[in-house]
């Protein structure tokens, strides 16, 4: 029982390490959450998304993975929104024409839940992110070489 | 023994003589069904004049979509590019200049190495020098699809095209090797990389891909969705090629077959490639 003291600072430096997270947003404040901002100006006649709101905030990667694996696997490309419209299965072409402000409608609940979805990587966005966004890759690539 | 040698012969030679009789029955009956048939095709391409004119908007039920590409049109105009700049701005192809990086989904071969089971040193000059328009074959047998460990290529059922999920393309160009025609390319690097150094516009209607994804033709998938002709076939001012369904006999696609000669490109491998070049 020599070695108690080492045993005891080794615990208090592990449970410190641990806990970090927890007593640096206690110290720093929790971040507070932001809603998606909702833009509807430039999408006049379009007031209403394809489903109830609720459902979208929580379900909507299943909704899109839904759509990809029809679109893609089966060629299925049309389907009707809760309203009985038909619409595209399409992110860019349909999602996107209301929620063009990508930053602020995608990127802020992403960042604060942390994930990252690689839709992007591929998927083109409306003109003017598309461009800010490529200025940034080729950046960043430029500063990984 | 119940079945002597009398009754063995009897019974073979009865059996032979059905086997003679039989098939120029089935012979005579072919030959009417033929002569309907051969009847049938100028009539096929009902509100069209001749083979070369193709109807406004690409059949909607089609079960096996074909191309026929006339390589004797291409012949006449050798610098023309018009069918394969009008795919790579469609789909976002980015134009790489390190050779071994190209990204390719339709272009131009030497005539002897696409076809090089129908080359030889005596060939006629004017096809021997020319060039091929090459682009994947959609094959009804297709090696990549076998290969692919992630099924992100995929053949697809209702019309046979030789589809690919990029989302579940894990980049292991298995499908690179399997394709005997060349007909796909890797992204070696972030292809929106050559969009912004070159300045190109990306197309806002299609994705581009990513890095570590292998791509190809799709026949325009997408298109033929919203009742548009492929691409390339929309653009070529010379109506070299020609888009349809091969399961439908009075299709534009079975009258250009029915009248001209046809190869395909290294038919040997039975991969059934449903590219038809007119020479």
């Amino acid at each position: 029982m020599n070695d108690k003291g080492k045993i005891v600072l080794g615990l208090i430096v592990f449970l410190v390490i641990m806990t970090f997270p927890m007593w640096y947003n206690f110290i720093n404040g929790v971040v507070p959450f932001e809603d998606a901002v909702v833009q509807t100006a430039n999408t006049p006649g379009k007031d209403k998304c394809v489903r109830a709101a609720d459902y979208m905030r929580t379900q909507h990667m299943d909704l899109l993975n839904e759509w990809r694996q029809e679109v893609v696997r089966n060629g299925d490309r049309y389907t009707e929104d809760a309203y009985g419209n038909k619409i595209e299965k399409s992110l860019s072409n349909t999602c996107m024409d209301c929620h063009s402000n990508k930053e602020e409608f995608c990127d802020r609940c992403h960042n604060y839940m942390a994930v990252a979805p690689y839709c992007w990587d591929c998927h083109v966005l409306p003109a003017e992110v598309q461009q800010a966004d490529m200025a940034l890759k080729v950046d960043a690539t430029e500063g990984n070489e | 023994m119940s079945f002597d040698r009398r009754k063995f012969v009897k019974a073979a030679s009865i059996a032979a003589l059905g086997g003679v009789v039989s098939p120029p029955l089935k012979l005579f009956g072919g030959v009417v069904v033929d002569g309907q048939s051969a009847e049938a095709v100028p009539e096929a391409v009902s509100g069209c004049i001749g083979c070369e004119c193709s109807p406004v908007a690409p059949p909607t039920n089609a079960t096996r979509w074909a191309m026929v590409i006339d390589l004797k049109t291409c012949r006449e105009h050798e610098d023309c590019t018009i069918c394969m700049d009008a795919c790579h701005k469609t789909h976002n192809v980015p134009d790489v200049d390190n050779p071994k990086e190209q990204m390719k989904w339709i272009w131009k071969e030497h005539f002897g190495h696409a076809f090089h089971e129908a080359d030889h040193p005596y060939l006629e000059e004017h096809v021997k020098h020319s060039n091929a328009l090459l682009m994947c074959n959609h094959c009804n047998n297709p090696p990549c699809v076998s290969v692919c460990p992630t099924n992100a290529t995929f053949k697809r059922e209702k019309d046979g095209l030789v589809m690919m999920d990029w989302h579940r393309c894990i980049g292991c160009r298995y499908c690179i090797a399997a394709c005997p025609y060349g007909s796909r390319s890797f992204n070696y690097t972030e292809p929106k990389k050559y969009f912004a150094e070159k300045g190109i516009q990306i197309e806002p209607d299609f994705p581009t891909r990513t890095r570590g994804v292998v791509e190809k033709c799709t026949f325009c998938e997408e298109r033929l969705a919203r009742g548009l002709w492929p691409a390339c076939v929309d653009a070529c001012p010379h109506n070299a090629l020609v888009f349809g369904d091969l399961d439908n006999p009075d299709d534009p696609v079975r009258c250009l077959l029915a009248k001209h000669f046809t190869i395909r490109r290294k038919p040997a491998l039975g991969t059934e490639p449903e590219i038809y070049y007119i020479v």
